[in-house]
């Protein structure tokens, strides 16, 4: 009888109470996703939303706020109904949609709540208020939803919606999670860190059938949301508004700048939508409508679209031009029709005369001299090193780049550089009839509105331009503002040039924009033509007033309106009457403008 | 009286103060199990489960006291006659008893409410020592084997008829102390290598590849020793029948009504059905997981109180010490269970008597079964079978039950020198 087995029981129980405790060390000590699973059993984390910063325009104005909204939660475990009919009248809601949320919510979670009824409105949640009590399982979250009391500046301003799985993945700084709003265009995108504020999240513990169970770790994970700041647009409410309605059943855009600072006064795209369009529940569906329009509202133009700047570029050549010392006001060339076409005008002409009759074969000679200078022997290296010579003192003027405004999307236009050519014709295959155009703000030039109302803002500065901003003050703090927004840049171009340029402009309305002209004002403006080869020519103008001490700079579009000394000019002038006097004294003019319909 | 001091002082208090610690621990995670931050009551609080399972161990010391001082002789005589008396009140538990989900395993008298299976085997082990204790009773005959397997046999299954697998399945733990007393080997054997062929069976979804692993164990056993042509028959004979087994169990397996399939099938994927099924032993195994290498301390748990895991003060009580004391809580209790295993190992080696040693290792298999067995549950390592953790465990039956089965042993114990004379 005496064997080994009392030996052989003694190592079963050893052996099998060591493989207990390795398979605890393996889900103990080995595994941490245990931990996290109980953490989501147990802890909720509940994030407290902050209130998003609002908007105002340069005078106080508000243009952005928040609008409440209410949520209808449940919590799947404990809702039970037993009359759905009754309650989907109730909650105004169908039954399909009532049971696919429900099941969507349960799929989620069993014991979390997650929304049943999304964005309640106001005149419904007064209605049901009461009544909640009733049913177990369900209550009410209170969101806010952007809002506009004035239908203006959409482009300016921009909308906010759910955020991208894209944007999530790019998203470094972890902030943001699945459901989270935020800016996506315009200035709510731009400033979305200073809008947005600060997330708060409370950790709170719950049972198995979703029941508060109070603080975890007393707290002391917690953190409390901080409200976003208030911003300060530069915007003028007032033209803005005016400029809306002027370009109301058009295309194009209107750039308004004040020159001194940089800060954008109006800034129209159009056509353009009501920003309330895009908030709350409806903005899935708006969004595809608007989106689909074929006039495309949602394209931000001022600074998305670009077109060849036209006769307006003279006045950059002729800038260029002094500085370099290739031209003097003194510069006089004929208006050689064999060169270039041109229109009847006294000939020959010296610069002024060449800026206020916008003579082409003039440009075409003194861009010659400008980038054929014999630097080289061989002409096509020597044009290859003028125009690059060339480029950079035009890209100074804030052109062939973009400019930096406040605002996500820009373009930069293009100033064409000796590569680009190379590239297209090959290494020495061209020469200055090849790129001729360029002298006279044509071919291979692309500009924006934006860097047009950039340009008139140069010339009332003398030479220099603070980049065009959206953004007067953060939390009144006008100093909290991006630094690039408050450094001069130079042209390089001295001042004293930009006396003739000046003058020339101011005379050159009564010659191509005699409707602009002011009796009491003195505007200087430039009237170009964006050549479209699918329709009628677009119609530009820029200018800036008055021209002793300039207030503020503009740069009108209007899309297949041709001539730019018809509609834009006229729009133009409107703009700055409104602006400097508050009033419009010209309602023939107006009436003009507000009757133009471009849009075919 | 003076001979009685003289047997108190032969107690082993070592079993006693291992047990002691056990029932300490098990009382104060049933208060961490139900505590509630919000509304917390005292331990002692005879309105929440610590505070009861304080009076059933103030109980159970009584029932200690009297087992100690009563005639060691009693057992002995009386065992035959508990185990009639409980086989009756099994018989009469599923007619009479009160139905508590499903099942008929308790008898209401008054405000008390008893579990016959549990005490039954602390009778069955009695019966089993008296039957055994005889010097002719040689279990590598047939004929003794089934007299034994009948004893066991017979409360598993009225216990079936509750019906309660659980309980009924303790029962073969029995066949510990059969090992200890002479079964011979090859049904161990059998047993094991049924186990692991259903295992891996339904493991690994191509039978083909089990079917190769029989097959190469059995060409390794042949080349071992001699080689002869019965042992290459016997050998194929043996594959064959392996073979044939490792096919049917898919067959059975289908054939089982679906919680029971699913309470198996959970074992290898927890997932399958994680809200039904599955959510005992998936919440549980969150629970004991989450503990970490030191826990997250006294009542700081939330899985077991928060009611996650279900059951958390009575069958799934391992879950609260696993979150709050973590691998190291579980390192010490686990150590505690094995140490008294062992003591008691030890203990029934020293006895003089065949009747002593058997009824000691009937105690080491019923404690040794349920301790791993219920923690292999909450670990995921065993289906889910409603068994309590031995000593810890909130109940009053449970509790006595086991209290008796280990303190008749310590009683014969302390016996062991006066009873010398009488056998050898």
């Amino acid at each position: 009888m005496e064997s080994n087995r009392p030996l052989i029981i003694r190592f079963v129980i050893i052996l099998l109470g060591a493989v207990l405790l390795v398979k605890l060390f393996l889900i103990q000590v080995t595994d941490d996703s245990y931990l996290r699973k109980a953490e989501q059993n147990a802890i909720q984390r509940i994030v407290d939303h902050p209130y998003r910063g609002l908007v105002y325009d340069r005078n106080g104005n508000l243009l952005v706020y928040n609008n409440p909204v209410f949520d209808l939660m449940v919590i799947p475990r404990e809702f039970s109904v037993k009359d759905t009919a009754r309650f989907c009248e109730f909650f105004n809601i169908k039954k399909e949609l009532l049971i696919e949320n429900f099941n969507a919510a349960k799929n989620y979670s069993w014991v979390k709540p997650s929304p049943l009824i999304k964005q309640i409105s106001n005149e419904d949640f007064a209605r049901i208020q009461d009544y909640l009590i009733d049913y177990r399982g369900i209550f009410v979250m209170t969101r806010s939803v952007r809002s506009y009391p004035q239908p203006s500046a959409a482009n300016a301003l921009g909308y906010i919606g759910e955020i991208s799985g894209n944007q999530l993945n790019r998203d470094e700084s972890k902030y943001y999670t699945q459901g989270d709003y935020v800016g996506l265009s315009g200035v709510e995108a731009y400033y979305e860190p200073e809008l947005r504020g600060r997330k708060g999240v409370n950790y709170r513990m719950v049972n198995v059938r979703g029941i508060d169970k109070g603080k975890f770790k007393n707290g002391d994970l917690d953190t409390v949301s901080i409200a976003g700041e208030n911003i300060q647009s530069t915007l003028d409410l007032e033209l803005q508004q005016y400029g809306e309605k002027l370009l109301a059943g058009k295309r194009g855009s209107v750039v308004a700048i004040e020159p001194k600072t940089g800060e954008i006064l109006s800034f129209i795209s159009a056509p353009t939508y009501d920003p309330n369009q895009l908030t709350g529940s409806k903005f899935g569906q708006n969004f595809m409508l608007l989106n689909q329009d074929e006039n495309k509202p949602l394209f931000n133009r001022p600074i998305m679209a670009m077109y060849p700047p036209g006769s307006i570029f003279k006045i950059v050549q002729s800038l260029v031009g002094l500085q370099e010392g290739i031209l003097t006001p003194n510069t006089t060339l004929s208006c050689n029709r064999a060169l270039v076409n041109c229109h009847n005008h006294p000939n020959p002409v010296n610069l002024f005369g060449a800026i206020r009759n916008s003579c082409n074969p003039y440009y075409h000679q003194a861009f010659r001299m400008m980038i054929n200078r014999e630097v080289s022997s061989n002409t096509f290296r020597d044009t290859q090193i003028g125009l690059d010579k060339w480029r950079e003192s035009v890209m100074k003027f804030g052109l062939g780049d973009k400019l930096g405004v406040d605002m996500h999307g820009e373009k930069g236009g293009s100033i064409p550089s000796s590569a680009l050519y190379d590239r297209i014709y090959g290494n020495g295959r061209w020469k200055y009839s090849t790129i001729y155009s360029l002298s006279i703000g044509q071919g291979e030039m692309l500009v924006t509105p934006l860097q047009m109302a950039n340009l008139a803002a140069i010339f009332a500065n003398k030479g220099h331009y603070f980049i065009p901003h959206m953004i007067k003050a953060i939390d009144g703090d006008p100093n909290l503002i991006p630094e690039k927004f408050r450094t001069k840049k130079h042209t390089g171009v001295d001042p004293a040039y930009f006396d003739l340029v000046q003058d020339a402009m101011v005379e050159a309305l009564s010659g191509t924009a005699a409707r602009a002209i002011m009796k009491d004002i003195a505007i200087a403006g430039k009237t170009g033509t964006a050549q479209n080869p699918s329709g009628e020519d677009h119609s530009v103008f820029i200018a800036f007033a008055p021209k002793e001490d300039p207030q503020i700079a503009i740069a009108v579009y209007v899309e297949n309106a041709g001539w730019g000394g018809r509609a834009a000019a006229s729009t133009a002038s409107l703009m700055i009457e409104k602006y400097l006097n508050g009033q419009i004294s010209r309602p023939a003019l107006e009436e003009y403008v507000l009757a133009g319909n471009f849009i075919y | 009286m003076r001979n009685n001091d003289f047997y108190i002082r032969k107690i082993d208090w070592v079993t006693i103060g291992l047990y002691s610690l056990l029932v300490f621990l098990g009382w104060i995670n049933i208060y961490a199990a139900v505590f509630d931050e919000q509304n917390a009551k005292s331990i002692f609080d005879l309105s929440i489960n610590s505070g009861m399972q304080l009076v059933w161990i103030g109980t159970a010391v009584l029932l200690i006291i009297l087992i100690l001082v009563a005639d060691y002789r009693l057992f002995e005589n009386l065992s035959l006659i508990l185990y009639v008396i409980f086989i009756i009140l099994l018989i009469l538990t599923p007619l009479i008893g009160k139905e508590i989900n499903g099942q008929r395993a308790w008898f209401e008298i008054g405000a008390f409410r008893l579990q016959p299976a549990e005490f039954a085997k602390f009778a069955t082990a009695l019966a089993l020592a008296k039957l055994m204790e005889a010097n002719t009773f040689d279990l590598s005959k047939i004929k003794f084997q089934l007299r034994a397997i009948f004893i066991i046999g017979l409360p598993v299954l009225f216990i079936l008829f509750q019906p309660d697998f659980g309980s009924a399945m303790v029962y073969s733990a029995f066949f510990i102390m059969l090992f200890r007393e002479g079964m011979p080997n090859r049904y161990y054997v059998l047993t094991i290598t049924l186990i692991v062929l259903s295992i891996l069976a339904i493991l690994i979804e191509n039978n083909l590849i089990v079917v190769g692993v029989i097959g190469i164990v059995l060409v390794i056993f042949f080349f071992v020793g001699k080689k002869n042509w019965q042992k290459l028959v016997t050998l194929g004979l043996l594959g064959a029948i392996m073979i044939a087994y490792v096919y049917s169990i898919d067959y059975v397996v289908d054939k089982l009504p679906l919680h029971h399939q699913n309470r198996i099938m959970v074992l290898f994927d927890p997932d399958i059905d994680p809200l039904g099924v599955g959510w005992n032993v998936t919440q549980s195994k969150i629970a004991i997981g989450s503990g970490g290498l030191t826990g997250k301390g006294y009542l700081e748990g939330t899985q077991t109180k928060f009611d996650f895991v279900p059951e958390q003060h009575t069958d799934f009580i391992f879950c609260t010490l696993g979150e709050e004391f973590g691998w190291m809580g579980s390192l010490v209790v686990i150590g505690l269970f094995i140490a008294l295993l062992l003591r008691l190992v030890f203990l029934a080696e020293r006895q003089k008597t065949r009747f002593s040693r058997i009824y000691g290792y009937g105690v080491i298999s019923i404690l040794f079964f349920h301790f791993f067995i219920n923690i292999s549950m909450t670990v995921g390592l065993f289906p889910v079978v409603g068994i309590p953790l031995p000593f810890f465990s909130y109940g009053g039956s449970s509790l006595w039950a086991f209290t008796i089965l280990l303190f008749i042993f310590i009683k014969l114990d302390s016996h062991r020198i006066q009873i010398l004379g009488r056998l050898s």
